[in-house]
């Protein structure tokens, strides 16, 4: 379904949502003080095996990737342009780190044990007004909606196509449809015991 | 929040996540900045006012950030976060925010002209302004240079607020949401 | 036992509800009516979803103005379309979402879930997102997702209107055999004559009440003439 989780049982899974979150924090911050090709090749090495250990194949790894390889090109032939090669295989690098890293944290974790870490990461805004118990709730609604919008953005442009028409202007009947349902979507949570 | 609140704010999120999966206007994929789903913060904004607007947006960024594949061509996770176009989408409840806000203030005597207003300062600018220096920091790349490359998706971020605009007049008018500032 | 007093409801100046008063005691009753004539609207101020421009709502005294919450706890509603009504991602969450407002532990929701899984057999469908099921499955999911949670009255809005001849049968079956107190919008006057009694609006106002023959008699009289 709507998720990325990479099924597998390792270490990396077992690991806490939270505990892996701090390492990719602090690794984030740290690379920024790393300045040598060496260097930052060893911590691609290390994130290359922690890949290993976690039992995801390669080309789910590689699949990841992927989508962000048009940016990372046009960066490194920025810098190449503009300070030189060493600087440019040097931010190449700490991008693809950074990238492949996170997307190792979201490949182990499975989407209710972020909600549930995201969760624990507001409870200290409470006395905010932030409702942490609130944003489960609203990703579980999100996640239920998205195919019953996706159906009726789907017939609206059908529809249109149909009577000739083109481009963009299927989104006002879109809208005025995801309206009319948000009045019985409301109703709906509250006949049924309210938000909480 | 009251339930229908609720109920607003997922169902926006859901839009989000649906403009990406639609292609809005048949074009060659093209990456990050210029997607379809900035027209869904400057929607959210116009349609539902700043606080749920901007919650809405959030509660995307929450799906993008948890790991669900929502951003355009499947991607998500926070790898895309802490990426060069990161700063963009961390950009994106704020711009709805925004718009929002110029929205209830001009809500009385709302027009295309201040529909115009609205989603050009809080859809495009907003964006700007905290997207590139967050790319310029990620990817290495001076200030100057990353204003520059922006440069590019001027034009598709102008049509894209005419074409909030056009349809955030009509929503208005069959469906007026909004309280006025 | 639920009670309206002199119940107007209006939509800004759109009248929908004209002075109703009606005590509903009998186990099932059916509401018809044309499109426009009030009934949905008369629905949602039984479980107080609606409150009335003026007059009162009663339901075993609670008053809906004052306890709608409560109220709400013990009048299940089965909305007509079940995609809104189904809140939840999968089929299993969906059911557990109730309950998780009824202050239950984890493991007597648990086996609730299940028991109402296998009830409605709906148990190869545990997991499966609600999005997949078929739209008789669908009603058939939103109405346990109501009945788990133990209401003493029920009301529905027009349930099967959006299902094909089987699972209209299926439907129909199920609400037959409900033993609580069963309050029943409908077309479909199949339904409406199982009931004990059938109320008839009319423009907002009730046009005949009584045993289910000669109310439907009266209904079709109304819209043939």
């Amino acid at each position: 379904m709507l998720s990325l989780y990479h099924e597998a049982r390792s270490p990396v899974h077992r690991s806490p949502a939270g505990a892996k979150l701090a390492v990719l924090l602090a690794v984030g911050t740290g690379l920024f003080f790393v300045r040598s090709i060496a260097a930052l090749g060893a911590v691609l090495l290390v994130v290359a095996l922690c890949y290993a250990v976690a039992k995801v194949p390669a080309r789910v790894g590689l699949r990841q990737l992927r989508p962000v390889l048009p940016v990372l090109i046009a960066i490194v032939i920025a810098q190449l342009v503009l300070t030189g090669w060493v600087t440019a295989v040097l931010v190449g690098q700490r991008v693809l780190v950074l990238v492949a890293l996170a997307n190792l944290v979201t490949l182990t974790t499975r989407t209710s044990a972020m909600i549930d870490t995201v969760e624990a990461v507001l409870r200290p805004l409470r006395p905010l007004g932030v409702r942490p118990e609130r944003v489960g709730l609203l990703v579980a609604l999100t996640i239920r909606f998205v195919p019953v919008l996706k159906e009726q953005a789907d017939q609206v442009r059908a529809a249109h196509r149909a009577r000739g028409l083109r481009g963009t202007r299927f989104l006002t009947p879109l809208l005025i449809k995801t309206l009319r349902l948000a009045d019985g979507l409301g109703s709906a949570i509250e006949a049924r015991g309210g938000p909480d | 929040m009251r339930s229908k609140d609720i109920a607003l704010v997922a169902l926006f999120a859901a839009i989000m996540v649906v403009l990406g999966l639609v292609p809005l206007i048949e074009l060659p994929l093209v990456p990050a900045p210029f997607t379809a789903q900035t027209l869904g913060v400057m929607l959210a904004g116009s349609i539902l006012g700043a606080r749920r607007g901007g919650l809405a947006i959030l509660l995307f960024v929450v799906l993008v950030v948890i790991g669900l594949p929502v951003l355009p061509g499947g991607r998500g996770g926070i790898g895309v976060i802490l990426g060069p176009t990161g700063g963009f989408v961390l950009a994106y409840p704020v711009g709805a925010f925004v718009t929002g806000l110029i929205t209830e203030w001009l809500w009385r005597r709302y027009n295309l002209a201040a529909a115009l207003l609205a989603n050009a300062v809080g859809g495009a600018l907003v964006l700007y302004v905290i997207g590139v220096p967050w790319m310029s920091v990620s990817a290495g790349l001076p200030l100057g240079k990353a204003i520059t490359g922006s440069v590019v998706f001027l034009p598709g971020d102008l049509a894209k607020v005419i074409i909030a605009s056009l349809t955030a007049v009509t929503v208005r008018r069959a469906y007026p949401l909004v309280k006025p500032a | 036992m639920i009670e309206l007093e002199n119940v107007h409801h209006d939509y800004g100046d759109h009248k929908v509800l004209g002075g109703i008063s009606l005590t509903l005691a009998e186990p099932r009753i059916a509401i018809v009516g044309a499109n426009g004539s009030g009934k949905s609207t008369l629905a949602r101020l039984l479980n107080g979803l609606l409150l009335p421009t003026s007059g009162r709502v009663r339901v075993d005294g609670l008053d809906t103005k004052k306890d709608g919450k409560a109220i709400r706890r013990k009048v299940g509603f089965v909305f007509q379309d079940p995609d809104i009504q189904i809140i939840m991602p999968t089929v299993a969450e969906d059911l557990d979402f109730g309950l998780k407002r009824h202050g239950l532990t984890r493991e007597r929701r648990a086996a609730k879930v299940t028991a109402a899984l296998l009830e409605h057999g709906l148990d190869q469908h545990r997991d499966h997102p609600a999005h997949l099921l078929s739209g008789g499955q669908k009603q058939l999911l939103a109405i346990a997702a109501v009945l788990i949670t133990d209401p003493t009255h029920l009301v529905f809005d027009e349930p099967t209107t959006l299902l094909d001849l089987p699972n209209r049968h299926r439907v129909t079956r199920l609400i037959t055999g409900l033993t609580q107190q069963v309050v029943l919008v409908t077309h479909d006057l199949d339904l409406a004559a199982t009931a004990d009694r059938v109320i008839v609006l009319d423009h907002g106002t009730v046009f005949a009440d009584g045993p289910p023959a000669r109310s439907i008699d009266a209904y079709v009289a109304l819209h043939t003439a």
